[in-house]
């Protein structure tokens, strides 16, 4: 065993910004692994004391609590607000917002278009899965045509509750935005290119470069009430059709 | 060198002490009767001299937030607007009173409800210094009476603000927004360096160093016992402010029979009313709040046992004569008087308010 | 010295501008001012007043029962504050703006056919100036020298070359007007 345990036989290790807090995630869900990328990534840059991120309301509120940065929490849909003020009068501090579907495409969507049509120099990690998680998996702007959730019971009626919000889209016609992009992180080969993209963004954050946004298509085994195992094979079969993955703005 | 006295109105006093405090920032969004407060900065580019940020916002919600967010990381920032734009504001302040923010915020009131008018009003009293916003906390609340005190409450407001880490209100109306008078604006002060601002606020959301933990502005705490706690520290510190920062104006009020309460501008028209009433033999005193919250309770208690009678003049239905009456607990009669939905009343008909209900 | 002001007519007619230049005036000679204009969307083409009070001691409410001189600039304002005017004070009325002469006694009225000299000079701006001038005939409550010293404080520097042409107005103002 000791002959194992050795520094170059080291193949994984938890990224040191990832303090030792137990996560309140569920099993399986997305957020750990956007929140290991940030974490790697802010490290990496070596920005480790010049990062401000603001966490959401929803599922990753408590993300203050895991990643060793200084953070503001928002009040729901406000965090572009909070950056751009943070940013603005902290232009050499790296500043991110980090946003569930419900905070970013509904309560919070004037915020997010006007940041990024603004041009903050700020980064928006969008985690859709297309569900209200921490509320109880109610309906979100997100949400698939015919999807059960449970203020949609019957499933999600577009005549009813209006179409699936393709936010990034949205957000990619601004002028003030100059990268958006559709990750995901389900398999080994996606986490690497999410994390690519995740770097990206920051760096055009410190350049100047204006307003970038990564939208991580993700799973909620809760609200989708699936196995890990499921939820991705799901995402991989119904959310990628709606939201394909991929650069919709790189600039 | 001679004190540089100047004429304009409240609204523009206000944005030049800003610029003049050192503030680093405005967030705003154009309402009537304040849109000279972002006008003025805008037109004085303060960006460029004192590197003050300046920034119209898409929604009064989100002028708010952005104070939050720089108040969070530890600058002096601000916002304004008028009634029903400060309603809009009242999610962002219980968060800021929550995550114990400095902040610096003006309204300059105009008639309700609703959409209502744009011309004076007192009748956000109530939403000011007995909530607003939702749980229990307490605005530090600053009602200037004039251009000058405009300027002056810049100042006063944000150094509150930072003494109690609390957000701090002018509670002004568009009587003192738009009216021009004299005025000697403070001297320039300049802004905090990064430096400073990480030594004198060692809470601020600045960037994690290596010696320090790492901090959170929040004002989530989901185990309500240690939601408890916080709520007592709030608690504490609001005592601690009704004990320290009440400041009031008596004018004329000594061997008064009758005493007059009215705060901003309707405490300049109690004024000519106590001169006219005087003229008529009818001695009367105006007591003259600044601070709305904390109220000055005490001083009106020593006056429940001097005069005969008193009366609140305000522009509203009756909202700061609960808190004479709380502060009188019965010992005289307190009568209210006061026009509504934006309309003014003159000097006389205060005195025949005073004539009616008290004499 | 206490003077309590109210000047009343159309939006665009200069009325809030006259009293912002007798209120600098006022500043010139270091006397307590205010300023209290009726705002909003009636400054645009509805009725707008200003009350301005000039004072050597402090000024208690900037809004007033009575006014010791009412300059009434068209006719809802004549109806409007004609009955404010203290017994013995001072109205001032523009010829072109009123068709129904007032009709108090117990005042000082006075015509100055303001807008018909303006429309004579070929300068519209120049109507709230001679207005003034005629006030400042009756009612020397600030100097000459204070307006131009005022007028230079209250008006951007490219301006300036304005201030003879308001100097022009003022004296011919002085000349026009009129006891009724």
């Amino acid at each position: 065993m000791n002959d194992i345990i050795k520094p170059e036989n080291l193949v994984y290790s938890k990224p040191r910004l990832m303090n030792d807090n137990p996560m309140h995630y569920c099993p399986g869900c997305s957020h750990g692994v956007v929140h290991k990328l940030i974490a790697e990534v802010i490290d990496e840059m070596g920005m480790e004391e010049n990062t401000i991120g603001i966490a959401p309301v929803g599922c990753a509120v408590f993300a203050y609590n895991y990643i060793d940065i200084d953070w503001e929490e928002a009040a729901h849909g406000r965090a572009p607000a909070i950056a751009t003020a943070i940013k603005r009068l902290n232009p050499d501090k790296m500043v991110f917002t980090y946003q569930g579907d419900g905070d970013l495409a509904a309560i919070g969507t004037a915020e997010t278009i006007h940041a990024c049509n603004r041009g903050e120099n700020i980064v928006i990690v969008f985690i859709n899965n297309a569900i209200y998680g921490m509320t109880g998996g109610q309906m979100a702007p997100t949400t698939l045509e015919g999807m059960v959730t449970s203020t949609c019971p019957y499933g999600r009626n577009v005549e009813l509750y209006g179409y699936p919000l393709k936010i990034s889209d949205l957000v990619a016609k601004l002028d003030g935005a100059c990268y958006v992009t559709r990750q995901s992180v389900e398999t080994a080969a996606t986490v690497k290119k999410a994390k690519k993209a995740l770097r990206h963004a920051f760096e055009n954050s410190m350049a100047k470069k204006g307003a970038s946004l990564v939208e991580f298509v993700s799973t909620c085994v809760s609200g989708w009430k699936m196995s890990p195992e499921n939820a991705n094979k799901w995402l991989q079969e119904n959310m990628f059709a709606k939201y394909p993955l991929g650069d919709l703005k790189n600039v | 060198m001679a004190e540089e006295v100047k004429l304009m109105k409240g609204n523009e006093a206000i944005a030049h002490a800003a610029i003049r405090y050192g503030a680093d920032g405005y967030f705003g969004y154009p309402i009537t009767p304040q849109s000279e407060i972002m006008e003025t900065l805008m037109e004085e580019k303060p960006w460029e001299t004192t590197g003050m940020v300046v920034l119209q916002a898409e929604s009064e919600v989100a002028a708010i937030n952005m104070v939050y967010g720089g108040a969070g990381s530890g600058k002096a920032v601000m916002t304004s607007s008028s009634s029903p734009g400060i309603s809009l504001k009242q999610e962002g302040i219980s968060y800021l009173a929550g995550a114990e923010l400095p902040a610096l915020i003006v309204n300059v009131m105009r008639g309700g409800p609703g959409l209502g008018t744009i011309q004076p009003s007192q009748a956000d009293y109530f939403q000011t210094v007995k909530g607003g916003g939702h749980g229990d906390y307490r605005l530090i609340t600053l009602a200037p009476a004039s251009v000058q005190e405009m300027a002056d409450f810049v100042k006063l407001g944000f150094n509150l603000a930072f003494k109690y880490r609390n957000p701090a209100i002018i509670l002004a109306d568009g009587i003192i927004g738009q009216m021009m008078e004299k005025v000697v604006l403070p001297p320039f002060q300049p802004r905090l360096t990064d430096e400073q601002i990480r030594a004198a606020r060692p809470w601020a959301a600045t960037g994690k160093t290596k010696n320090r933990k790492r901090n959170v502005i929040t004002s989530l705490e989901l185990d309500p016992a240690r939601m408890e706690e916080n709520n007592i520290r709030f608690q504490a510190k609001y005592r601690e402010i009704e004990k320290n920062e009440v400041r009031y104006e008596e004018i004329g009020c000594e061997n008064a029979d009758y005493l007059i309460v009215a705060f901003g501008s309707m405490a300049r028209i109690c004024q000519k009313a106590q001169e006219l009433a005087r003229a008529e033999g009818i001695n009367v005193g105006v007591l003259r709040p600044i601070t709305l919250w904390p109220f000055p309770s005490e001083i009106i208690s020593h006056y429940a046992d001097k005069v005969k009678s008193m009366i609140s003049v305000e522009l509203n239905a009756g909202q700061m004569v609960e808190d004479v009456r709380l502060a009188v607990n019965g010992r005289v009669k307190v009568e209210h008087f006061g026009r509504l939905g934006g309309i003014v009343p003159t000097p006389d008909e205060v005195v025949n308010a005073i004539k009616e209900k008290l004499l | 010295m206490k003077e309590e002001i109210i000047i009343a007519g159309f939006g665009g007619q200069g009325v809030l501008s006259m009293g912002k230049i007798l209120a600098y005036s006022g500043l010139m000679e270091n006397k307590e001012v205010t300023w209290m204009p009726s705002y909003g969307p009636e400054q645009r083409g509805g009725t707008a007043n200003v009350t301005v009070i000039l004072s050597d001691e402090r000024i208690s409410s900037p809004v007033l029962n009575a006014f010791d001189t009412a300059i009434i600039l068209n006719q809802p304002s004549l109806e409007k504050f004609e009955s404010k005017v203290k017994p013995g004070g001072t109205l001032i009325y523009d010829g072109y703006g009123i068709h129904h002469a007032p009709a108090r006694t117990d005042i000082n009225i006075y015509c100055i056919d303001a807008m018909d000299a303006a429309t004579e000079m070929q300068n519209a701006k120049a109507f709230n100036m001679l207005v003034l001038g005629g006030l400042l005939k009756i009612k020397p409550i600030v100097t000459l020298d204070s307006v131009l010293k005022g007028l230079k404080k209250s008006l951007p520097e490219r301006h300036h070359h304005l201030i003879p042409m308001n100097e022009q107005a003022i004296l011919k103002g002085m000349e026009l007007i009129r006891k009724i």
